[in-house]
């Protein structure tokens, strides 16, 4: 079971309060989980990554474990810890205020 | 009993402003979508209740939600509008190659006759549209491919298709504007178009009566003279009687002729407003007096209109699609401006009333009479 934890904007997309919980098929990485949530939720679709290119969009980053993995292989598996649920996959909007 | 539905768009979501015939009293409901920036929402000519609303931010992208009650409840459609082909370059600010990328939905156009089809103008300039209630868009690609498309070049507010006009007597004919490449027209339903800035005349360009690169800022038709348009461009008042093979300059006695928002009334089809705002370095009104202008002569002749507005210390701005009228039999107008205040007028200007003062910025207002 993989935790994922959305950005406020997303959350409301999607109906959720807190975070998310995927079961993901295969090897656990960027992208499997992404798929997993974008399969769940449909409305997610081009909001964390090109639906095309499947790039990530540029003011969006990936943290597990305190740190940013946005630019690891994106097929990379993801940290044991997040695999086995002890830890969160954050996805994350770049901070902007004033 | 006769009412209106004004739907806001502003940066950080949108509104549903209701009120009946009288035009008085509101009951306003929002923010929908909050936090997002809310471009454009429009109804259906045909079926009311039928709403398109384009929700985006630099963050997440865009989504395009649909409501089929009158702006109640929402839920998102399709939001891939993927270019047809391989979409190549226009100009960069600096005259360098830029590939075409799409940002946002500026503008999205009800069709006139069926509530499942929907037109979309987006930065970078491009037309789409939709015939199943927005879940699938497809490119109009004559448009962007026509000759002068790799020499369009963005304005400040980036390279967007921001209006879309479908002659009511020929739903082939469709006219557009782009900032900053001009005015555009199809004959054949969007296979094929040609630019239609004949007239136009632009400080800043290299060439100041070139066939494109004029900021228009908004233009807009009387649905009984579907020939003639009139246009609000980066600095002019301009109106063509031809369905834009040659436009002419009505600015005539503004104060300032740069702004962006402008509408015709319901029922005259030359009595033209417009919002002068003082500059394009100075994104507000002339000495902090917020006026509306109306002509009763298709141009030229423009009388301010000011009871109910602010006419001191008054710096916001009013965006070009933030304009919008109603049909009942007095017309009603409707604006919002970037301080978050959204204006009406029950009696055609003469007198305005804030319907809300507070709203985030505000990008569009459309208005929906409802029987």
């Amino acid at each position: 079971m993989i935790r994922v934890v959305l950005p406020a904007h997303l959350k409301t997309l999607v109906n959720v309060r807190s975070e998310v919980q995927l079961e993901v098929d295969g090897v656990a990485s960027q992208r499997s989980v992404v798929d997993a949530l974008e399969s769940r939720y449909p409305v997610l679709l081009g909001t964390i990554r090109d639906p095309t290119t499947k790039r990530r969009r540029p003011f969006v980053r990936f943290f597990a474990c305190e740190e940013d993995i946005s630019h690891d292989d994106p097929e990379a598996p993801l940290p044991a810890a997040v695999v086995s649920g002890d830890e969160p996959f954050f996805v994350i909007g770049a901070m902007a205020g004033g | 009993m006769s009412g209106v539905r004004v739907l806001v768009g502003t940066r950080k979501g949108a509104f549903v402003l209701r009120s009946d015939g009288l035009r008085k009293d509101w009951d306003v409901s929002g923010p929908f979508f909050g936090g997002w920036e809310m471009y454009h929402i429009k109804g259906s000519p045909v079926d009311p209740n039928r709403i398109y609303a384009s929700q985006t931010t630099s963050w997440f992208g865009q989504l395009i939600q649909r409501s089929n009650d009158g702006g109640v409840t929402w839920e998102p459609v399709g939001n891939q509008f993927n270019y047809d082909g391989v979409p190549g370059t226009h100009q960069w600010y600096d005259g360098t190659p830029h590939p075409w990328e799409f940002a946002r939905v500026w503008h999205l156009e009800p069709s006139l006759t069926d509530p499942d089809a929907v037109l979309a103008g987006v930065e970078d300039a491009a037309l789409f549209q939709s015939t199943d209630g927005g879940q699938i868009w497809s490119e109009l690609s004559g448009l962007r491919n026509q000759d002068s498309g790799p020499s369009w070049q963005p304005g400040a507010g980036g390279m967007c298709l921001h209006s879309i006009i479908v002659s009511p007597k020929d739903p082939d004919r469709i006219f557009v504007a782009i900032s900053s490449a001009g005015a555009f027209r199809t004959d054949d339903g969007g296979k094929s178009w040609r630019p239609i800035n004949k007239g136009l005349h632009s400080e800043g360009i290299p060439d100041e009566d070139a066939e494109v690169g004029h900021c228009v800022h908004h233009i807009t038709m009387h649905p009984s003279k579907p020939d003639t348009l009139f246009m609000q461009k980066h600095w002019d008042v301009m109106r063509t009687d031809n369905a834009g093979d040659s436009w002419v300059e009505i600015s005539g006695n503004l104060p300032t002729d740069f702004g962006f928002a402008i509408d015709v009334h319901a029922h005259e089809p030359e009595t033209v407003y417009v919002v002068p705002i003082k500059s394009d370095s100075e994104h507000y009104p002339l000495d902090g007096q917020l006026r509306v202008y109306r002509s009763r002569s298709g141009g030229n002749e423009w009388e301010p209109l000011t009871k109910g507005l602010p006419q001191s210390n008054c710096y916001v701005d009013v965006l070009r699609d933030a304009m919008s009228v109603d049909s009942l039999d007095r017309c009603g107008l409707y604006f919002g401006t970037t301080g978050g205040q959204v204006y009406a007028s029950n009696d055609e200007g003469d007198s305005w009333e804030a319907i809300v003062r507070d709203l985030p910025a505000v990008l569009s207002v459309e208005v929906q009479t409802l029987a």
